[in-house]
């Protein structure tokens, strides 16, 4: 098992391969749609050099209740101009992104599994410091983690490899001979 | 208690209680897998269990609330949306459930607003699914026949769409899935039978024979993929298939298919 602070150094994440364990620990920020519109279209200094968390929690009375991964895919987009504009090191989700995102990771950032729908698993291990652009509804805000331990997966490395192309490949041969 | 604590009581258990059929196949699913899919269904199963324990929703995703209800023809339409609408405020606040609700044009967050299909009957029962979005984003309907699958109007036809959906939809959705088909003539009935089988147990048999095959083919060809749990690569990509058919058209033969993550939350009052 590997483990992690947060702030990630370029150093840290080229060494980490695809399919391995990380448990990792620091300042992680939430955002998903809205948010990295409003990123790109904004500067936002407090993400640079951070880590991007896809998740839409449920938060009360600033308690982390349920806060697992969304699908990581509706973000491919904006991401490669994400990992650029601020430097993110790391981003957490689930499902996987696409090729122009794992070239953007390439010698910069890293990309992160969590394991969907174990939201109260990783709401036990976050604590909540804050939040931006509450207006955009609790699932869209940027909220500000201070999380312990989150179990993480590497699934797509900084060094152009990824855990999904691999299940991709395998699956589209079992895929083209089931049809037939 | 009135009716709409028990519905309250009903959201509670169903966004924080796995059913236990989904947990039961889970579980067996963890022991047949190894390496990182053991790992990925064990924290899963060990999450369901702290869900439960706390009362805390099992996902943040709460879902779309859809409600199956049947009503004897003392309880009106009107007065049912009523007592359902405001529990759901009451749960949403209380449980507590994500604001899943957002106006599409303004984008202003709206609460939750359940869906809910009614259907006369001798006695009030209704059953809940509360529907993830991540798993809602890779259903799919199909018109066939398709000739980039060479799929034609019979059930190897269909069986071809229901792979295409899977393959297409790899992690995406939160796998081992839960995969509703329904074959119908018109659109809006093939996508809405095919959501109601997510209502049925897994270990439900289907009465119609040519059907049970289907269920039983296609759930281990969908397993032949590989995709895995969390599309991160393992022998568990679905947990069940539960397949329905209407008349049709004869002009029309419509495959909607319904997927439903591996969090399937669905309960009954």
């Amino acid at each position: 098992m590997i483990r992690l602070k947060t702030p990630l150094s370029v150093e840290e994440i080229l060494k980490l391969n695809v399919g391995s364990n990380v448990l990792l620990s620091g300042t992680i920020f939430t955002a998903r749609d809205k948010a990295h519109v409003f990123l790109l279209e904004n500067d936002f200094d407090k993400v640079k050099d951070s880590v991007i968390y896809h998740c839409g929690p449920i938060i009360k009375g600033n308690k982390a209740i349920a806060a697992g991964p969304t699908t990581s895919s509706r973000m491919n987009p904006y991401t490669p101009k994400l990992i650029e504009k601020y430097e993110v090191k790391a981003i957490i989700g689930k499902g996987g992104m696409d090729n122009s995102v794992l070239e953007a990771l390439k010698g910069k950032a890293v990309y992160f599994s969590a394991i969907g729908g174990a939201a109260v698993t990783y709401a036990n291990a976050i604590s909540v410091k804050g939040v931006d652009k509450e207006e955009f509804g609790m699932p869209e805000a940027i909220w500000e983690f201070e999380v312990k331990d989150f179990p993480l997966v590497v699934a797509m490395g900084a060094k152009g490899n990824s855990l999904y192309d691999e299940v991709y490949q395998k699956s589209e041969k079992v895929f083209r001979r089931l049809i037939g | 208690m009135d009716l709409k604590q028990q519905i309250v009581d009903l959201y509670r258990k169903t966004a924080t209680e796995l059913p236990e059929d989904v947990f039961s196949v889970l579980e067996r699913a963890k022991n047949a897998e190894d390496g990182g899919g053991k790992e990925i269904l064990s924290k899963i199963l060990e999450n369901s269990n702290m869900a439960k324990s706390n009362s805390k929703p099992i996902c943040q995703d709460t879902g779309i609330p859809i409600f199956y209800v049947k009503r004897p023809p003392e309880n009106s339409e009107k007065e049912l949306r009523e007592i359902i609408d405001g529990a759901t405020v009451i749960a949403t606040d209380k449980i507590p459930l994500r604001p899943n609700a957002v106006d599409s044009l303004t984008d202003k967050n709206l609460g939750n607003r359940p869906i809910i299909h009614f259907e006369e009957s001798g006695k009030l029962e209704i059953d809940l699914m509360l529907k993830g979005g991540g798993s809602e984003n890779v259903s799919a309907i199909y018109k066939l026949p398709d000739s980039n699958l060479n799929a034609g109007r019979n059930l190897d036809g269909v069986r071809k769409t229901v792979l295409d959906t899977v393959f297409k939809a790899q992690g995406k959705g939160c796998p081992p899935y839960i995969v509703g088909v329904a074959i119908s003539g018109s659109m809006e009935e093939a996508m809405h039978l095919s959501k109601k089988q997510l209502l049925r147990k897994l270990d439900d048999v289907n009465s119609n024979p040519d059907l049970k095959e289907f269920e039983e083919t296609v759930l281990g060809e969908i397993n032949e993929l590989g995709i895995g749990p969390l599309g991160l690569g393992g022998r568990t990509t679905a947990l069940g298939v539960k397949a329905a058919v209407s008349p049709r058209h004869p002009a029309s033969f419509f495959v909607g298919i319904s997927i439903g993550c591996w969090c399937m939350r669905r309960q009954s009052l």
